[in-house]
């Protein structure tokens, strides 16, 4: 292993490349490192992993990550930390770094790389399956590594195979259903300064596979005793560890506590490692096993029906001396030591079982809970399922007796501070459910998610209710949630960002309406010029010009956004008359007209223009936001309620691009591009159809208007829109051809009273609330019909769509503003009753003023009936009129 | 030991995460059901004991009792992300919401204890022209239904909440926002807790671990609950079940229009604070706030299908964390730490069902879907007043489940998205 | 992430479907229904705990509409069917499948 230096807490320490960090501060003699959240405790490390509780630090170097625990940063040149005191604080920078996800199909997935993960790869390997394997450590072995053992050959053998894929830094976060498993691959940290900018930090893999296997092992466990939380506390195997394999060689003299024969192998380890090894102190009446002959052997003393009361602090805050009970006799005495190795026994990793419900069961052999899952589908091993292995024995102690002084200081989860005698007080306030008492003393709630004080706080539990003989398995265990360790929430966000993080749709013209100058709106994923700016022109200026060079010259729009459906079969027609609230059988080929669609509860949903193509073919224009919700509305009908109709519908709005050329001139523009279609109104009538070519590129022009205007919609194929814009450019500079966004489009439908259905409606709406009774056919069924019939949609007092004019010309009232009788005062509760909305509002330049749709109670009829509308402290007057404020006799369209 | 001359060198001027207060030495009476009870409420989540401890106060009912088949406000109260506001655009329901803000205001004075209610205002963030006309409007509404309202320009945004992005070159920026000054969050556990001491000194009795398995019903007229502890008589009968209201429906032979959904929430660790307001957004569904502690607690989306599962699946969460990166990049290094699953009542039109029922003297109080932490003490109101007179009470009478017979909806769906 | 079977396109993420509540509402002749009966159609749907007949879209693959039993506690998914074919039995106990469909499963 290779020197490095690396800084923590702006001081710079030597340490071993891939140690983790834990140790190399250790053998630093940082003891007492950090302080706990609520009470300023002195804190030291205490575990081997994940599970730390104590030593919480900020990544200053490489993902920058806000806190992890010291125990599972691998040390490298550069590396750059921080301690934290439970409190994390997020890096301004929001980082370059790159994070990327994959997708897994497998056929096992075995999560853990220890010695029984590794012999289920074996035996999923030998049956023919391919398999992945993920492991969080840097390298396999799980529990052999921190005994500084290497795995046997013959696992040696099952890395090597062809059919496993194995995925070292990668923890298994969450276990969905369906064998589903998201899983944090750290790629990146452990390189420091060599990692490739280009790499991405932390991958997330979205694993499915056909089999699981759960090889997650267990984590050591405390006991409550007072004072618990001392540096110089720490779980046996994880002394050991630190001492033995990583040479932090900081403890002169130790005690055991143990409830198992775990604390016996890391007696002997620290034995052999120098540390004077006081005594172990076996809560057990008994003990037996290769390990306490082996402890006998090298002379460390032992006492059983002993263990741990309390322990005094050095000046430092660290430990200096416990207290050792006996369990019967209550008799103490004090050991001065600076290490205190703890072995309350194991807690298997029941986390991910219990992500998906499976709830595990208490076995009183092994003092933990197991989860013993031997399906096809999810095989549980090793520790999890109970292999212990045969020299361990542990007993179900979780400490000794305490008074409440001494419970003050006992800690259950050193994280939140939360104490027995917290817990205590939440048992004598009533509490007698586990998740109750979690959300009282807040114990299981801080990053490591009560990982070992969950199993602490059910020990607790049943000790506070001796008498009734409360068993950890009447308690039950803590539902774990994803993730099994904290994400980082740039890692789930991945790529999905900037532009990423939601498609863009764009027209065919976009470029040219980008060189255009356009200020764009976003209209769903779509971006669509909202108006086009001249130099020096505020929005008001070029929303007036755009609308007098449509009502007065040309203008032009590209409508391409418009939803389309293309509609074909025999009974295309009856469906659409199903679909709609008119008629479409009778409307002759060639012809289009507008329909309005419900859904069952008679609330208008969509609408927009469909043309007749053939006698068996229509082609439907919906809403820019609807065209997805009506083509799945149609297809929901025509697969699961009228099967019998033989029609097909096909999205081709990014087939079919419009573009709608409006004004008193656009016949005269056109006819200088389109010479073999008479468009004089007698020859092509208002909303027909016809087909021909330009520069022989099909065309489709349609006289639809959207504006009232004489318009004409040029339809042209997708790829040939640009070409056919351009020439219309080239013919439209005499007529001062003018480019126009939705703002102006907004404003010219406006002034004829047609709706957009989403600004002019809410989802409240019938088609007899919008004024368009003539839309409802009373000939035929549609859907929604029925729901017409219904008290309340039929009732009085209806909100109707009205036109409303401003008292003050120039006065346009806002969008949204709420409307009043006039002179409405408020109540006592401060409440004014109102009548109304104003949905659309604009300045008409054709009009001269301000003009407004809005949606008034009984508002058709209440024509001339003068409101008030208050906005803000002013309160502006209004006279309700019919929503058609132009050309009411429909002269200009022709 | 004194702790504070043994502090780490390396952590002097860190900050200390906020203490919470002491809990009162008793929260409730653990007791056994009588036989009989002048009305039972069956659900013992923010809703039910919201409503047990009003009948008690503001009707003298106190022989009643609150039956929770697993743990006291272990369900949605437990689960939600703790935003109150009452900013609602349709009146019936801003009255609703801002009767039950109005409680808030004094609740903690009212029981007695403490639950960190905190009128740290909310914002509401419009993403689009026409986000910005809809967002108006609802500003608008809540003038005249005199709810403290305020419109904010991107830069008034940035203002009340520095760590916002609100820059135009990104996917959805930041167009303006509604903000409710008197909007806030309060401490779900203790809000329940709050109800259930203050019922319980009352005289309610409040028994967990019974589970309701049918109604005790003779000529249209509720007598009782059958349950996992036998039979208890009671005069009057509320349902206040959330997610599982249609199951009890059923049970009582009649049905109501719910579809119970997955709804997820998660929190990071505790973290310095950075964010003092709440912050929503429907459009790109954030809905976020900084609890006390110092946890990010945000929302995320329902799940589409109907589950009683408890659990969400976790594209939903990822989906939502890309979202909130693209307005508070500052998070992206926070982490997730804890995600969850509620299970929420659904109601067509995303209103609450309160009132009456097909069945004499049973009542009803669901479909509060993704939003209903906000009216727990309005909700217990009203609810308490129908059990007590029979009849609903002027504020819940639009919400009865009779307005899906006459079509009279009171749609907040195209109002709020996911109403948080 | 549920893995739902598409009867055309095989198993697929769920986010590539559209939920569609429960199977097997037929759409009614409104003209003979009461407003009671109407307003039941529109609003009313199956919420059970447990098996669930429910109505899926093949949104992002095939666009075809089908049927599929799936358990709204455990997730597990069962058989799935075609519009207007016959409904398989549920895969609930034959004890529980009357009445309060799999509310003790």
């Amino acid at each position: 292993m290779s020197e490095v230096s690396f800084s923590f807490d702006d001081k710079i320490y030597k340490g071993y490349h891939g140690e983790p960090l834990a140790a190399a501060l250790l053998r630093n003699g940082l003891i007492s490192i950090t302080n706990s959240t609520y009470d300023a405790r002195p804190r030291g490390i205490v575990g081997l992993g994940v599970e730390e509780p104590n030593v919480l630090v900020q990544l200053v170097s490489g993902t920058q990550e806000s806190m992890l625990p010291a125990t599972i940063i691998e040390v490298v040149e550069g590396l750059s930390a921080r301690s934290l005191t439970g409190v994390g604080a997020l890096p301004e920078d929001p980082g370059e770094a790159r994070y990327d996800k994959t997708n897994h199909y497998v056929d096992t997935l075995v999560i853990g790389a220890g010695v029984a993960g590794l012999k289920a790869a074996d035996e999923h390997l030998r049956a023919g399956r391919e398999v992945l394997l993920i492991d969080d450590q840097p390298a396999p072995g799980g529990h052999l590594r921190h005994l500084g053992e290497e795995i046997q050959t013959e696992l040696q053998a099952v890395l090597a195979h062809k059919n496993i894929t194995y995925v070292k830094r990668c923890t298994a976060v969450g276990l969905y259903d369906q064998n589903y498993v998201v899983a944090i691959e750290r790629r990146s940290d452990h390189l420091g300064n060599t990692a490739l900018a280009k790499h991405s930090r932390i991958r997330v893999w979205h694993i499915r596979a056909e089999r699981i296997v759960l090889a997650p092992g267990a984590f050591q466990r405390p006991l409550i005793f007072a004072n618990n939380d001392r540096p110089g506390i720490m779980f046996s195997h994880a002394a050991a560890t630190y001492i033995s394999k990583y040479g932090a060689r900081i403890f002169k003299r130790a005690v055991i506590v143990t409830v198992d024969n775990q604390g016996y192998h890391d007696a002997i380890r620290l034995h052999n490692s120098g540390v004077l090894v006081q005594g172990i102190y076996d809560a057990r009446a008994s003990a037996k096993g290769a390990s306490v002959d082996a402890a006998r052997v090298a002379g460390v003393t032992i006492s059983f029906r002993s263990t741990v009361l309390d322990t005094v602090a050095n000046d430092e805050g660290a430990l200096q001396a416990v207290t050792i009970q006996n369990l019967d006799t209550k008799e103490t005495f004090k050991v001065e030591i600076n290490l205190l190795a703890v072995s309350g026994g194991w807690t298997p990793i029941v986390d991910l079982t219990t992500h998906i419900g499976i709830k595990p069961k208490w076995s009183e052999q092994h003092a933990a809970f197991l989860v013993n899952q031997s399906s096809d589908k999810l095989q549980t091993v090793g520790m999890l399922a109970g292999d212990f292995g045969d020299d361990d024995n542990p007993s179900a102690f979780f400490g000794p007796v305490l008074d409440n002084e001494q419970a003050r200081h006992a800690y259950i989860d050193l994280q939140r501070d939360a104490t027995l005698k917290d817990l205590r007080r939440g048992v004598e306030a009533g509490l007698t459910s586990i998740e109750h008492i979690k959300r009282y003393t807040t114990i299981g709630t801080a990053h490591d998610q009560g990982k070992t004080s969950g199993m602490l706080t059910i020990g607790a539990l049943c000790q506070l209710n001796k008498e009734s003989a409360l068993s950890p398995a009447d308690v039950g265990t803590l539902s774990f949630r994803p993730p099994y360790v904290p994400v980082p929430f740039v890692a789930l966000a991945g790529r999905e960002r900037g532009e990423l993080s939601d498609p863009i749709r764009i027209t065919p013209l976009h470029k040219w309406h980008v060189e255009a100058g356009a200020i764009f709106e976003d209209v769903g994923q779509w971006k669509r010029p909202w108006y086009f700016p001249k130099p020096g022109e505020s929005m008001d200026d070029a929303v007036r010009r755009e609308c007098i060079a449509a009502r007065e010259g040309v203008a032009v729009m590209d409508a391409s956004t418009l939803g389309k459906i293309d509609i074909q079969g025999p009974d295309a027609a009856v469906f659409l008359d199903r679909i709609y609230t008119n008629m479409f059988s009778n409307l002759p080929e060639g012809q289009c007209r507008y329909g309005l669609m419900c859904k069952a509860d008679g609330i208008v949903f969509d609408d927009g223009v469909t043309t007749r193509l053939g006698k068996n073919h229509f082609l439907m224009t919906t809403t820019t936001g609807g065209a997805a919700r009506v083509l799945a509305w149609l297809e929901e009908w025509l697969q699961t309620e009228w099967p019998d109709l033989k029609v097909y519908c096909t999205s081709v709005t990014e087939h079919i691009s419009t573009i709608a050329l409006v004004g008193p001139k656009s016949r005269q523009l056109l006819g200088e591009l389109v010479t073999d279609i008479d468009l004089s109104k007698e020859a092509f009538p208002f909303m027909h159809s016809r087909e021909t070519k330009i520069d022989g590129i099909p065309v489709r022009i349609a006289r639809i208007s959207f504006s009232g205007e004489l318009a004409f919609e040029i339809n042209v194929s997708w790829g040939h829109a640009r070409y056919i814009w351009q020439q219309l450019w080239a013919l439209g500079l005499p007529y001062n051809l003018t480019p126009y966004g939705t703002e102006t489009m907004h404003v010219l439908r406006a002034e004829k009273g047609y709706i957009i259905i989403g600004q002019d409606t809410d989802g409240t709406q019938t088609p007899y609330d919008l004024n368009m009774s003539w839309i409802v056919s009373k000939k035929k069924e549609f859907i929604g019909k029925r729901s017409f019939q219904l008290p309340y949609l039929k009732a009085a007092g209806r909100a109707q769509l009205v036109g409303l004019l401003p008292e003050k010309e120039d006065e346009v009232i806002p969008e949204g503003a709420y409307i009043t009788a006039l002179n409405a005062q408020p109540d006592e509760h401060g409440k004014t009753m109102h009548t109304g909305f104003v949905t659309s509002s604009y300045f008409s330049p054709m009009l001269g003023r301000g003009f407004a749709l809005a949606l008034v109670a009984d508002g058709l009829k209440r024509m001339d009936e003068m409101v008030s509308v208050p906005v803000g402290k002013k309160v502006l007057q209004a006279k309700i009129c019919d929503a058609m404020f132009i050309d009411k006799e429909n002269i200009r369209r022709d | 030991m004194n702790t504070q001359d043994t502090l780490s060198p390396g952590t002097i001027g860190r900050r200390k995460a906020v203490t919470l207060p002491e809990q009162p030495p008793q929260l409730w009476r653990n007791v056994k059901p009588k036989k009989a009870y002048d009305a039972v409420i069956v659900g013992g989540g923010g809703h039910g004991l919201a409503t047990a401890y009003y009948l008690a106060k503001n009707h003298g009912m106190t022989n009643i009792a609150v039956l929770e088949k697993g743990w006291l406000a272990g369900g949605n109260t437990a689960r939600n992300t703790t935003i109150i506001r009452s900013n609602y655009l349709w009146d019936e329901s801003a009255a609703i919401y801002e009767h039950s803000l109005k409680l808030w205001e004094t609740l903690e004075e009212d029981l007695g204890y403490e639950m960190f209610f905190s009128q740290r205002g909310v914002l509401t963030l419009a993403h689009s022209v026409s986000d910005v006309r809809s967002k108006k409007r609802n500003f608008y509404a809540n003038a005249l239904n005199g709810i403290d309202s305020e419109w904010l320009t991107p830069e008034e945004v940035k203002k009340l909440v520095p760590i916002i992005n609100i820059s135009p070159d990104v996917r959805y920026p930041v167009h303006g926002a509604t903000y409710q000054p008197r909007g806030g969050i309060a401490k779900h556990d203790w809000v329940a807790w709050g109800f259930a001491k203050a019922a319980s000194d009352l005289g309610v009795d409040i028994i967990q671990g019974t589970e309701v398995t049918g109604f005790d019903i003779r000529n249209n007229k509720v007598h009782g609950v059958h349950t996992s502890q036998g039979t208890i008589a009671a005069g009057k009968v509320g349902m206040v079940a959330a997610g599982h209201s249609s199951l009890l429906a059923n049970l009582a032979g009649f049905s109501v229009p719910i579809q119970s959904r997955p709804l997820q929430a998660l929190v990071s660790p505790l973290l310095e604070q950075v964010l003092n307001t709440v912050v929503m957004s429907g459009a790109v569904h954030v809905y976020v706030s900084q609890a006390h502690k110092g946890e990010l607690v945000m929302g995320a989306g329902t799940d589409a299908f109907n589950s009683y599962a408890q659990r969400g699946g976790f594209h939903v969460i990822e989906h939502q964390l890309a979202a909130a990166l693209e307005l508070f990049p500052i998070f992206s290094r926070a982490q997730v730490l804890r995600t969850w699953g509620g299970i929420v009542d659904i109601a067509p039109d995303a209103s609450p069902i309160i009132g009456i029922t097909p069945v004499e003297n049973l009542f009803i109080n669901c479909g509060w879907g993704t939003g209903g932490f906000k009216a727990t003490p309005g909700s217990g109101w009203v609810m308490a007043h129908t059990i007590a007179t029979g009849a609903p009470h002027e504020l819940n009478k639009p919400f009865a489940l009779e307005r899906f017979y006459t079509g009279h909806l009171i749609d907040e769906h195209g109002a709020a998205g996911v109403a948080h | 992430m549920l893995n739902i079977p598409c009867p055309h396109c095989g198993l697929r993420n769920e986010t590539e479907f559209h939920y569609g509540a429960e199977a097997g509402v037929a759409y009614p002749d409104p003209n003979v229904l009461t407003d009671i009966e109407w307003a039941k159609y529109l609003h009313i749907r199956a919420n059970p705990k447990g098996w669930l007949a429910e109505r899926w879209v093949h949104f992002a693959g095939c666009g075809k509409w089908f049927n599929l039993w799936r358990n709204t506690i455990t997730h597990e998914i069962g058989l799935t069917w075609l519009p207007f074919t016959t409904q398989p039995k549920s895969p609930a106990p034959e004890s529980y499948r009357n009445g309060q469909e799999g509310s003790k499963a």
